[in-house]
Protein backbone atom coordinates (compact mmCIF):
# COMPACT_ATOMS: atom_id res chain seq x y z
CA UNK A 1 0.00 0.00 0.00
CA UNK A 2 3.03 2.25 -0.25
CA UNK A 3 2.56 4.12 -3.46
CA UNK A 4 -1.19 4.06 -4.03
CA UNK A 5 -1.79 1.18 -6.45
CA UNK A 6 -2.36 2.41 -9.97
CA UNK A 7 -5.81 0.99 -10.48
CA UNK A 8 -6.99 0.66 -14.04
CA UNK A 9 -10.20 2.54 -14.66
CA UNK A 10 -13.15 0.36 -13.80
CA UNK A 11 -15.48 -1.15 -16.31
CA UNK A 12 -18.32 -1.17 -13.79
CA UNK A 13 -21.49 0.79 -14.54
CA UNK A 14 -22.66 3.65 -12.34
CA UNK A 15 -25.58 1.53 -11.10
CA UNK A 16 -23.26 -1.25 -9.99
CA UNK A 17 -20.93 1.24 -8.33
CA UNK A 18 -23.87 2.58 -6.30
CA UNK A 19 -24.88 -0.99 -5.41
CA UNK A 20 -21.37 -1.63 -4.03
CA UNK A 21 -21.48 1.66 -2.10
CA UNK A 22 -24.89 0.86 -0.60
CA UNK A 23 -24.21 -2.81 0.13
CA UNK A 24 -20.84 -2.19 1.72
CA UNK A 25 -22.27 0.63 3.84
CA UNK A 26 -25.20 -1.44 5.08
CA UNK A 27 -23.24 -4.68 5.50
CA UNK A 28 -20.42 -3.00 7.40
CA UNK A 29 -22.89 -1.30 9.71
CA UNK A 30 -24.60 -4.62 10.47
CA UNK A 31 -21.23 -6.26 11.25
CA UNK A 32 -20.36 -3.41 13.63
CA UNK A 33 -23.77 -3.16 15.28
CA UNK A 34 -24.28 -6.95 15.50
CA UNK A 35 -23.24 -7.85 19.03
CA UNK A 36 -23.74 -4.37 20.45
CA UNK A 37 -27.38 -4.64 19.32
CA UNK A 38 -28.02 -8.28 20.23
CA UNK A 39 -26.18 -8.80 23.50
CA UNK A 40 -27.43 -5.63 25.11
CA UNK A 41 -27.97 -6.22 28.79
CA UNK A 42 -27.27 -9.94 28.71
CA UNK A 43 -24.14 -11.09 30.56
CA UNK A 44 -21.66 -13.23 28.67
CA UNK A 45 -20.17 -16.37 30.24
CA UNK A 46 -16.64 -16.03 31.64
CA UNK A 47 -15.18 -18.37 29.02
CA UNK A 48 -16.45 -16.11 26.23
CA UNK A 49 -15.22 -12.96 27.98
CA UNK A 50 -11.82 -14.59 28.35
CA UNK A 51 -11.68 -15.19 24.58
CA UNK A 52 -12.88 -11.66 23.78
CA UNK A 53 -10.19 -10.12 25.98
CA UNK A 54 -7.68 -11.15 23.34
CA UNK A 55 -9.57 -9.70 20.35
CA UNK A 56 -7.39 -6.61 19.77
CA UNK A 57 -4.10 -8.44 20.11
CA UNK A 58 -5.44 -11.32 17.95
CA UNK A 59 -6.62 -9.14 15.08
CA UNK A 60 -4.36 -6.11 14.69
CA UNK A 61 -0.94 -7.83 14.39
CA UNK A 62 -2.39 -10.28 11.86
CA UNK A 63 -4.12 -7.52 9.91
CA UNK A 64 -0.77 -5.80 9.34
CA UNK A 65 1.68 -8.74 9.20
CA UNK A 66 1.31 -9.59 5.48
CA UNK A 67 1.89 -5.96 4.41
CA UNK A 68 4.93 -5.67 6.66
CA UNK A 69 6.57 -9.07 6.17
CA UNK A 70 5.54 -10.46 2.79
CA UNK A 71 7.63 -9.01 -0.07
CA UNK A 72 5.95 -6.38 -2.24
CA UNK A 73 5.23 -7.38 -5.84
CA UNK A 74 8.49 -7.19 -7.75
CA UNK A 75 10.86 -7.48 -4.79
CA UNK A 76 12.49 -10.62 -3.42
CA UNK A 77 12.25 -10.08 0.32
CA UNK A 78 10.76 -7.89 3.02
CA UNK A 79 12.00 -4.29 3.13
CA UNK A 80 14.62 -4.11 5.98
CA UNK A 81 13.93 -0.41 6.63
CA UNK A 82 10.25 -1.06 7.20
CA UNK A 83 10.92 -4.14 9.33
CA UNK A 84 13.33 -2.11 11.50
CA UNK A 85 10.83 0.77 11.83
CA UNK A 86 8.07 -1.64 12.86
CA UNK A 87 10.38 -3.41 15.35
CA UNK A 88 11.29 -0.05 16.94
CA UNK A 89 7.59 0.92 17.07
CA UNK A 90 6.63 -2.29 18.89
CA UNK A 91 9.62 -2.23 21.28
CA UNK A 92 9.02 1.40 22.28
CA UNK A 93 5.35 0.53 22.77
CA UNK A 94 6.17 -2.42 25.05
CA UNK A 95 8.71 -0.38 27.00
CA UNK A 96 6.72 2.87 27.36
CA UNK A 97 3.23 1.27 27.45
CA UNK A 98 2.21 4.38 25.52
CA UNK A 99 0.71 4.39 22.00
CA UNK A 100 1.74 7.96 21.27
CA UNK A 101 5.44 7.42 22.13
CA UNK A 102 5.45 4.26 20.00
CA UNK A 103 3.85 6.08 17.07
CA UNK A 104 6.32 8.96 17.20
CA UNK A 105 9.28 6.56 17.54
CA UNK A 106 8.00 4.59 14.53
CA UNK A 107 7.44 7.55 12.23
CA UNK A 108 10.76 9.17 13.18
CA UNK A 109 12.73 5.94 12.74
CA UNK A 110 11.02 5.26 9.38
CA UNK A 111 11.91 8.77 8.17
CA UNK A 112 15.51 8.63 9.48
CA UNK A 113 16.22 5.11 8.18
CA UNK A 114 14.76 5.92 4.76
CA UNK A 115 16.87 9.09 4.61
CA UNK A 116 20.13 7.46 5.76
CA UNK A 117 19.84 4.09 3.99
CA UNK A 118 17.33 4.75 1.23
CA UNK B 1 -1.89 9.84 32.28
CA UNK B 2 -2.58 7.64 35.29
CA UNK B 3 -5.59 9.23 36.89
CA UNK B 4 -8.78 7.48 35.87
CA UNK B 5 -11.25 9.47 33.81
CA UNK B 6 -14.43 9.54 35.85
CA UNK B 7 -17.12 11.71 34.28
CA UNK B 8 -18.52 11.47 30.77
CA UNK B 9 -17.09 14.89 29.97
CA UNK B 10 -13.51 14.30 31.15
CA UNK B 11 -13.56 10.90 29.42
CA UNK B 12 -14.77 12.48 26.19
CA UNK B 13 -11.86 14.94 26.18
CA UNK B 14 -9.40 12.25 27.18
CA UNK B 15 -10.60 10.10 24.29
CA UNK B 16 -10.20 12.97 21.89
CA UNK B 17 -6.73 13.77 23.24
CA UNK B 18 -5.53 10.17 23.06
CA UNK B 19 -6.93 9.88 19.55
CA UNK B 20 -5.09 13.06 18.52
CA UNK B 21 -1.85 11.55 17.19
CA UNK B 22 -3.87 9.29 14.90
CA UNK B 23 -4.77 12.35 12.82
CA UNK B 24 -1.26 11.94 11.39
CA UNK B 25 -2.24 8.49 10.14
CA UNK B 26 -5.94 8.67 9.39
CA UNK B 27 -5.61 11.80 7.25
CA UNK B 28 -2.94 10.35 4.90
CA UNK B 29 -4.87 7.05 4.75
CA UNK B 30 -7.95 9.06 3.70
CA UNK B 31 -5.87 10.77 1.02
CA UNK B 32 -4.70 7.37 -0.28
CA UNK B 33 -8.33 6.29 -0.61
CA UNK B 34 -9.40 9.52 -2.32
CA UNK B 35 -6.57 9.28 -4.86
CA UNK B 36 -7.21 5.61 -5.63
CA UNK B 37 -10.98 6.09 -5.97
CA UNK B 38 -10.69 8.97 -8.45
CA UNK B 39 -8.02 7.11 -10.43
CA UNK B 40 -10.31 4.09 -10.62
CA UNK B 41 -13.04 6.23 -12.16
CA UNK B 42 -15.26 7.10 -9.17
CA UNK B 43 -16.91 10.52 -9.35
CA UNK B 44 -16.34 12.91 -6.43
CA UNK B 45 -19.89 12.24 -5.23
CA UNK B 46 -19.38 8.46 -5.37
CA UNK B 47 -16.02 8.74 -3.59
CA UNK B 48 -17.50 10.73 -0.71
CA UNK B 49 -20.67 8.62 -0.53
CA UNK B 50 -18.50 5.50 -0.31
CA UNK B 51 -16.19 6.91 2.36
CA UNK B 52 -19.15 8.09 4.49
CA UNK B 53 -21.38 5.02 4.07
CA UNK B 54 -18.72 2.35 4.59
CA UNK B 55 -16.25 4.38 6.75
CA UNK B 56 -13.76 1.52 6.44
CA UNK B 57 -10.56 2.34 4.56
CA UNK B 58 -9.13 -1.13 4.04
CA UNK B 59 -12.46 -2.52 2.81
CA UNK B 60 -13.01 0.45 0.49
CA UNK B 61 -9.57 -0.03 -1.08
CA UNK B 62 -10.24 -3.75 -1.45
CA UNK B 63 -13.57 -3.09 -3.19
CA UNK B 64 -12.03 -0.60 -5.62
CA UNK B 65 -9.15 -2.95 -6.38
CA UNK B 66 -11.59 -5.76 -7.24
CA UNK B 67 -13.86 -3.45 -9.25
CA UNK B 68 -10.83 -2.39 -11.28
CA UNK B 69 -10.12 -6.07 -11.94
CA UNK B 70 -13.73 -6.42 -13.18
CA UNK B 71 -14.58 -8.96 -10.48
CA UNK B 72 -18.28 -9.98 -10.26
CA UNK B 73 -20.42 -7.67 -8.15
CA UNK B 74 -21.12 -10.31 -5.46
CA UNK B 75 -17.39 -11.07 -5.06
CA UNK B 76 -16.58 -7.36 -4.69
CA UNK B 77 -19.17 -6.96 -1.93
CA UNK B 78 -18.45 -10.21 -0.08
CA UNK B 79 -14.67 -9.81 -0.13
CA UNK B 80 -14.85 -6.23 1.14
CA UNK B 81 -17.25 -7.35 3.87
CA UNK B 82 -14.86 -10.16 4.82
CA UNK B 83 -12.15 -7.53 5.30
CA UNK B 84 -14.57 -5.89 7.77
CA UNK B 85 -15.61 -9.10 9.50
CA UNK B 86 -13.20 -8.27 12.32
CA UNK B 87 -15.69 -5.52 13.24
CA UNK B 88 -18.13 -8.21 14.45
CA UNK B 89 -15.39 -9.41 16.82
CA UNK B 90 -14.84 -5.84 18.02
CA UNK B 91 -18.59 -5.49 18.51
CA UNK B 92 -18.70 -8.63 20.66
CA UNK B 93 -15.69 -7.46 22.63
CA UNK B 94 -17.24 -4.01 23.31
CA UNK B 95 -20.69 -5.38 24.18
CA UNK B 96 -19.82 -6.25 27.82
CA UNK B 97 -18.66 -2.62 28.30
CA UNK B 98 -21.21 -0.69 26.24
CA UNK B 99 -24.15 -3.11 25.90
CA UNK B 100 -26.22 -1.28 28.51
CA UNK B 101 -26.09 2.03 26.64
CA UNK B 102 -29.31 3.22 24.94
CA UNK B 103 -29.98 1.58 21.57
CA UNK B 104 -29.37 4.76 19.55
CA UNK B 105 -26.00 5.23 21.29
CA UNK B 106 -25.08 1.66 20.36
CA UNK B 107 -26.19 2.21 16.75
CA UNK B 108 -24.03 5.33 16.53
CA UNK B 109 -21.12 3.47 18.19
CA UNK B 110 -21.54 0.78 15.55
CA UNK B 111 -21.38 3.23 12.68
CA UNK B 112 -18.30 4.95 14.18
CA UNK B 113 -16.43 1.69 14.94
CA UNK B 114 -12.99 1.57 13.32
CA UNK B 115 -9.74 -0.03 14.45
CA UNK B 116 -8.61 3.15 16.24
CA UNK B 117 -11.84 3.79 18.17
CA UNK B 118 -12.00 0.12 19.11
CA UNK B 119 -8.37 -0.35 20.13
CA UNK B 120 -8.02 2.89 22.09
CA UNK B 121 -11.34 2.39 23.89
CA UNK B 122 -10.70 -1.23 24.77
CA UNK B 123 -7.26 -0.29 26.11
CA UNK B 124 -8.77 2.51 28.22
CA UNK B 125 -11.45 0.15 29.61
CA UNK B 126 -8.72 -2.34 30.55
CA UNK B 127 -6.59 0.34 32.19
CA UNK B 128 -9.44 1.84 34.20
CA UNK B 129 -11.83 -0.96 35.19
CA UNK B 130 -13.70 1.47 37.47
CA UNK B 131 -14.98 3.55 34.51
CA UNK B 132 -18.76 4.00 34.57
CA UNK B 133 -20.92 3.36 31.50
CA UNK B 134 -21.18 7.14 30.98
CA UNK B 135 -17.39 7.47 31.12
CA UNK B 136 -16.87 4.54 28.73
CA UNK B 137 -19.41 6.01 26.32
CA UNK B 138 -17.80 9.45 26.60
CA UNK B 139 -14.33 8.08 25.86
CA UNK B 140 -15.55 6.13 22.80
CA UNK B 141 -17.32 9.15 21.31
CA UNK B 142 -14.31 11.34 22.14
CA UNK B 143 -12.03 9.19 19.97
CA UNK B 144 -14.70 8.78 17.29
CA UNK B 145 -15.61 12.44 16.95
CA UNK B 146 -11.98 13.18 16.13
CA UNK B 147 -11.29 10.27 13.77
CA UNK B 148 -14.46 10.53 11.63
CA UNK B 149 -14.09 14.13 10.37
CA UNK B 150 -10.38 13.62 9.78
CA UNK B 151 -11.07 10.50 7.69
CA UNK B 152 -13.76 12.25 5.63
CA UNK B 153 -11.56 15.35 5.15
CA UNK B 154 -8.61 13.16 4.10
CA UNK B 155 -10.72 11.34 1.51
CA UNK B 156 -11.96 14.67 0.15
CA UNK B 157 -8.44 16.09 0.00
CA UNK B 158 -7.19 12.99 -1.82
CA UNK B 159 -10.05 13.09 -4.29
CA UNK B 160 -9.69 16.80 -5.06
CA UNK B 161 -5.94 17.53 -4.92
CA UNK B 162 -4.44 14.03 -4.62
CA UNK B 163 -2.86 14.23 -8.07
CA UNK B 164 -0.55 16.99 -6.77
CA UNK B 165 1.19 14.67 -4.26
CA UNK B 166 4.61 13.52 -5.53
CA UNK B 167 4.84 9.76 -5.90
CA UNK B 168 7.90 9.37 -3.64
CA UNK B 169 5.98 10.32 -0.48
CA UNK B 170 5.49 6.99 1.37
CA UNK B 171 1.94 7.77 2.50
CA UNK B 172 0.96 4.13 2.68
CA UNK B 173 3.49 2.80 5.14
CA UNK B 174 2.32 5.21 7.83
CA UNK B 175 -0.69 2.91 8.20
CA UNK B 176 1.16 -0.24 9.41
CA UNK B 177 3.29 1.91 11.76
CA UNK B 178 0.15 3.37 13.33
CA UNK B 179 -1.44 -0.02 13.83
CA UNK B 180 1.73 -1.56 15.28
CA UNK B 181 2.07 1.41 17.69
CA UNK B 182 -1.13 0.15 19.30
CA UNK B 183 0.23 -3.40 19.65
CA UNK B 184 3.20 -2.77 22.00
CA UNK B 185 1.11 -1.44 24.92
CA UNK B 186 -1.31 -4.39 24.48
CA UNK B 187 1.44 -6.95 25.22
CA UNK B 188 0.89 -6.86 28.96
CA UNK B 189 1.07 -10.57 29.81
CA UNK B 190 2.53 -13.77 28.41
CA UNK B 191 -0.97 -14.63 27.16
CA UNK B 192 -1.14 -11.40 25.12
CA UNK B 193 2.32 -12.03 23.65
CA UNK B 194 1.36 -15.59 22.69
CA UNK B 195 -1.87 -14.38 21.06
CA UNK B 196 0.00 -11.72 19.06
CA UNK B 197 2.57 -14.25 17.81
CA UNK B 198 -0.13 -16.71 16.73
CA UNK B 199 -1.96 -13.84 15.01
CA UNK B 200 1.13 -12.87 12.97
CA UNK B 201 2.14 -16.44 12.09
CA UNK B 202 -1.45 -17.41 11.29
CA UNK B 203 -2.02 -14.38 9.07
CA UNK B 204 1.14 -15.19 7.09
CA UNK B 205 0.42 -18.92 6.81
CA UNK B 206 -3.22 -18.38 5.82
CA UNK B 207 -2.62 -15.35 3.60
CA UNK B 208 -3.31 -17.39 0.42
CA UNK B 209 -6.83 -18.25 1.67
CA UNK B 210 -9.25 -16.37 -0.62
CA UNK B 211 -11.62 -13.53 0.30
CA UNK B 212 -9.43 -12.31 3.21
CA UNK B 213 -10.66 -15.19 5.35
CA UNK B 214 -7.08 -16.03 6.42
CA UNK B 215 -7.11 -13.15 8.90
CA UNK B 216 -10.27 -14.44 10.54
CA UNK B 217 -8.81 -17.94 10.93
CA UNK B 218 -5.62 -16.45 12.40
CA UNK B 219 -7.60 -14.21 14.77
CA UNK B 220 -9.73 -17.06 16.13
CA UNK B 221 -6.62 -19.22 16.70
CA UNK B 222 -4.91 -16.30 18.43
CA UNK B 223 -7.89 -15.62 20.71
CA UNK B 224 -8.03 -19.29 21.72
CA UNK B 225 -4.27 -19.23 22.36
CA UNK B 226 -4.58 -16.16 24.59
CA UNK B 227 -7.42 -17.70 26.59
CA UNK B 228 -5.59 -21.05 26.98
CA UNK B 229 -2.34 -19.42 28.11
CA UNK B 230 -4.29 -17.28 30.58
CA UNK B 231 -6.03 -20.38 31.99
CA UNK B 232 -2.69 -22.17 32.23
CA UNK B 233 -1.04 -19.22 34.04
CA UNK B 234 -3.94 -19.00 36.51
CA UNK B 235 -3.56 -22.71 37.30
CA UNK B 236 0.14 -22.30 38.01
CA UNK B 237 -0.53 -19.37 40.33
CA UNK B 238 -3.90 -20.05 41.95
CA UNK B 239 -3.54 -16.95 44.13
CA UNK B 240 -3.38 -14.57 41.15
Amino acid sequence: MDAPPKAQRMTMTATNTWIVIGALGLGTFLLRFSFLALLGKRELPDSVLRLLRYTPVAVIPGLMAPQIILPATGSTGPDPIRLAAVAITVLVGVWSKNVISALIAGVVSLALLSWVLG
Amino acid sequence: MNTAPLTARTSYWRGMREGGPFILIVFPFGIVFGVVAIEAGFSLTQTMAFTISAYAGAAQLTAIQLMSESAPLAIVILTALAVNARMAMYSASLAPHLGKAPMWHRALMGYLMVDQTYALSSMAYDRFPQMSLAAKTGYYFGVASLIWPVWVAGSLAGAVVGNLIPSWVPLGFAVPIAFMAMVGPMLRTLAHVAAALVSVIGALVFSPVPYSLGLLIAAVLAMVTGALVETWMLRRKPSA
